[in-house]
């Protein structure tokens, strides 16, 4: 039965985690994101849906035992912040070159190094163009609100596996730490042994005697075989972008200025455009629920729609802008607001950035 | 007496276990990754429980031991088995899981993982090659690597005073109370070969009672092309210097230590 | 329509974010959108602590504000940070326990709530928090006694549920300690 609870983002996630029917979570304490694993421990799901929770000790271990459990068919996920998910990169690389379905969660604090635990953007570059070696891409999905921490996290496990890839789940502090009114999805029961074996029929549980073994694997030494496993990849990211982008948009019809926000940002945001909406200006927002793909088509739509300008506001020196420019290609005025290092700008900073980009 | 006559079942006195392909392996000859291989396989084949069987392999010499291995098996990157093992064994506590390490990667890159895993008393099989030497990369410096001893990266000879001393990382994981069973052996005779394979067939024993705790066996290998030698000067070598640093028998046993395990 | 911001701030270990989280649960009672946004990290350990609570019948756009409907103040250090983010005409509780510069603008309904002091008689003091937010009530009674209970008995694990009358007493007992300051007029 759904069920309304008030609840702190990392408690929604993990408790959504439980209900999705997840098989595995390892990780390994940092703030701002430690109550996922407390919220868990305490749970102990393993009495009642027989998921594991497992402290590791350290990052670097926890992406890797998520690599084991995803490679032998299990719904695995970790999460962490971002000097924790720096340490994961190598894990990560690995988990897409070989393929693996898994959730990784980072609730962003401000960088770089060791930095602040405050909220924070700046780990978008290292969440949707790449961070670790080689050429791949992890679904990446931005909640915005206590909900939304929790529905992606069902989501975030649909798309992994339907396309056999990392997925990422990029919140930050802010979300992470604030409670708000959730409604949790009925659980869904894990999935037996046998439904693991009809749904991965790639996935190591021990080779059935007559047939073929199961390897999972990121090397491929020779180069063209490896050419030719990248190809796959690129094609598989093409019908992502091309099937899975979902994004918000507000008061968008008559805007001739859009706020293009994700996560935290865009909820500041939001009550930027209702001051800016107060004091006459057509500004809209549109808000990414998927960084990776990125709503590029959307940001087409509405400057053919007649948007002049996009102000893409983050908490950063500036990186989802980078997106945005690209999207628009020319066709409109692109800039960047934001602040860093944990610093949040206000409803009313936004709201003075926007009328300064609006003239 | 034609060749047929003699290709019967009745005269068969020795069969490659069907766990091994038939591609030939990718180790020097004369190295010990070989006949592990083939004891390891024997083993499982022997116990029957090979269709339960997912084994890991990360970066080293064995990095591809998924190629010869007839069973499923995971790749990892390196030091990392031990995590992906505990990742297998925590969601499927009634399979078998083994980890297949080199000295680099058990004992120096992999040492938080697999210190860890053994502290948590996982319920699997870590199988370490001790050759002194990184052989993939090419003869470099190892952690395990004797004092004196001339590598690629300590081409004057491990200087103990700033490489640090090789590391007895066996007996350290013998202090773990979570550890059931420890044991260094080799597989240069037949006579260690077959005190080997028993110490292999020990561990899967010991892992089928549920979980109990981790069961380490090192196999001390020569290194041949690594040591610059024919492989069987790299055994008498080994013999004459590896093992009365590293001294071969079993460490712990049940739970129990059986000797003093640092200094002998 | 309802839509109320407000900011409750004073020392880590006052209660203030456990005030705000049954104040949020009770909105939820009340059928509303809430959110509880903390201030979190190295500034709880023995500074100051805040939380950005708000109540709405509309959908919730920023949790993070710089203006409030309403703060609630418990100690000098805040009051000094958030007098002048209360919008004018809003609302200014505080409890002059430890106020040595009590407010001073004139556009705001400012009230003062003896808690600490209240609390101490009546060794109270786990209770403070309470005292203060049934103070907050009685001024502006967004959500009923009911839905406080109702939030309570959510919010506090069962074997706590023995310690919702004395929680009950305590928003009775703010409700009547709470007192118009009369600043404007003492200005003049």
């Amino acid at each position: 039965m759904s069920e309304l609870r008030l609840m702190k983002g990392n408690e929604a996630l993990a408790e959504a985690a439980i209900r999705a029917g997840v098989d595995a979570y390892y990780g390994y304490p940092i703030t701002p994101q430690s109550e996922v694993m407390e919220y868990l421990m305490k749970a102990n799901p393993e009495k009642t849906t027989g998921m594991v929770v497992l402290q590791a000790e350290s990052e670097v271990a926890s992406i890797n035992m998520v690599y084991g459990a995803a490679g032998a068919g299990k719904m695995a996920m970790t999460s962490s912040s971002s000097p924790g998910v720096s340490l994961m990169q190598e894990g990560i690389s690995y988990i897409a070159g070989a393929e693996l379905p898994c959730v990784v969660v980072n609730v962003v604090r401000g960088g770089p190094g060791l930095g602040t635990i405050q909220p924070s953007q700046a780990d978008y570059f290292q969440t949707v163009k790449g961070g670790g070696h080689g050429d791949y891409k992890l679904i990446t999905l931005a909640p915005a609100s206590v909900q939304e921490m929790a529905d992606f996290m069902k989501l975030a496990f649909d798309l992994a596996f339907k396309y056999r890839n990392p997925a990422m789940i990029l919140s930050d502090g802010a979300i992470g730490q604030m409670m708000e009114k959730v409604e949790l999805f009925d659980p869904v029961p894990r999935r037996t042994d046998e439904k693991v074996a009809e749904q991965c029929p790639w996935a190591t549980t021990g080779r059935k005697r007559g047939t073929q073994k199961r390897v999972i694997t990121s090397l491929r030494l020779v180069a063209s075989v490896q050419e030719e496993f990248n190809i796959k990849l690129q094609n598989k990211y093409k019908e992502i972008q091309e099937k899975e982008v979902r994004s918000e948009m507000l008061q968008c019809d008559d805007a001739e200025f859009v706020i293009v926000a994700y996560g935290s940002s865009a909820r500041t945001s939001m009550k930027a455009v209702q001051i800016a909406r107060e004091h006459g200006l057509k500004v809209g927002l549109l808000r990414p629920q998927t960084l990776w793909p990125f709503p590029s088509k959307q940001i087409e739509t509405l400057i053919n729609n007649g948007v002049k300008g996009f102000l893409s506001v983050e908490m950063s020196a500036g990186q989802m802008v980078e997106d945005v420019k690209l999207a628009a290609n020319g066709g409109a005025k692109v800039e960047h607001y934001g602040r860093m290092g944990g610093v949040i700008a206000s409803p009313s900073d936004i709201y003075e950035a926007l009328k300064k980009f609006a003239k | 007496m034609e060749l047929e006559d003699i290709i019967k079942d009745e005269n068969i006195v020795f069969k490659k276990t069907k766990l091994l392909n038939d591609k030939p392996l990718s180790y020097c000859p004369g190295c010990g990754h070989g006949t592990v291989h083939r004891i390891l396989m024997e083993t499982i084949e022997e116990l029957g429980i090979d269709e339960e069987t997912i084994g890991i392999a990360p970066v080293g010499c064995a990095v591809m031991a998924y190629e010869f291995m007839e069973i499923d098996m995971q790749e990892a990157a390196h030091g990392r088995a031990p995590a992906l093992a505990t990742g297998i064994k925590r969601v499927y506590p009634n399979k078998y899981v083994f980890t297949y390490q080199g000295d680099g990667d058990l004992a120096a890159i992999g040492t938080a993982e697999t210190m860890h895993c053994c502290n948590r008393g996982e319920n699997i099989l870590i199988i370490f090659i001790n050759n002194g030497i990184y052989g993939m990369t090419g003869g470099q410096m190892a952690p395990t690597t004797l004092e004196g001893a001339k590598t690629s990266t300590s081409p004057y000879g491990r200087d103990v005073s700033t490489m640090g001393y090789p590391i007895r990382i066996t007996e350290l994981i013998a202090q773990l109370p979570a550890v059931r069973y420890v044991t260094r052996q080799s597989v240069h005779t037949p006579a260690a070969v077959r005190k080997a394979k028993a110490a292999i067939r020990k561990a899967f024993e010991y892992q089928s009672e549920g979980k109990q705790g981790t069961c380490f066996i090192e196999f001390l290998s020569n290194c041949n092309s690594g040591w610059k030698m024919t492989p069987a000067q790299a055994n008498k070598w080994m013999e004459e210097n590896t093992f009365k640093y590293y001294v071969p028998g079993d460490i712990k046993d049940n739970f129990k230590l059986l000797k003093n395990p640092i200094i002998e | 329509m309802i839509n109320e911001e407000i900011i409750i701030a004073g020392f880590g270990g006052q209660g203030v974010l456990s005030m705000g989280k049954i104040l949020a649960y009770s909105g939820l009672m009340n059928g509303l959108e809430v959110s509880w946004m903390p201030s979190y990290g190295p500034e709880m350990r023995g500074g100051t602590a805040n939380v950005t609570v708000i109540l709405s019948e509309e959908r919730i756009s920023s949790p993070i504000l710089t203006s409030y409907d309403t703060a609630i103040i418990l100690n000098q250090q805040s009051l000094d940070k958030f007098e002048n983010a209360v919008k004018p005409g809003g609302i200014l509780i505080y409890d002059p326990s430890g106020i040595s510069n009590p407010p001073t603008r004139h556009d705001l309904n400012v009230f003062s709530v003896e808690a600490t002091k209240a609390a101490n008689e009546r060794n109270m003091s786990k209770i403070f928090n309470m005292i203060v937010l049934g103070g907050y009530l009685k001024v502006n009674p967004v959500v009923s006694l009911e839905h406080i209970e109702a939030g309570l008995k959510k919010s506090l694990p069962e074997r706590h549920h023995n310690l919702i009358p004395a929680n009950i007493e305590g928003l009775k007992l703010g409700a009547s300690l709470i007192q118009r300051e009369n600043f404007y007029k003492a200005a003049c």
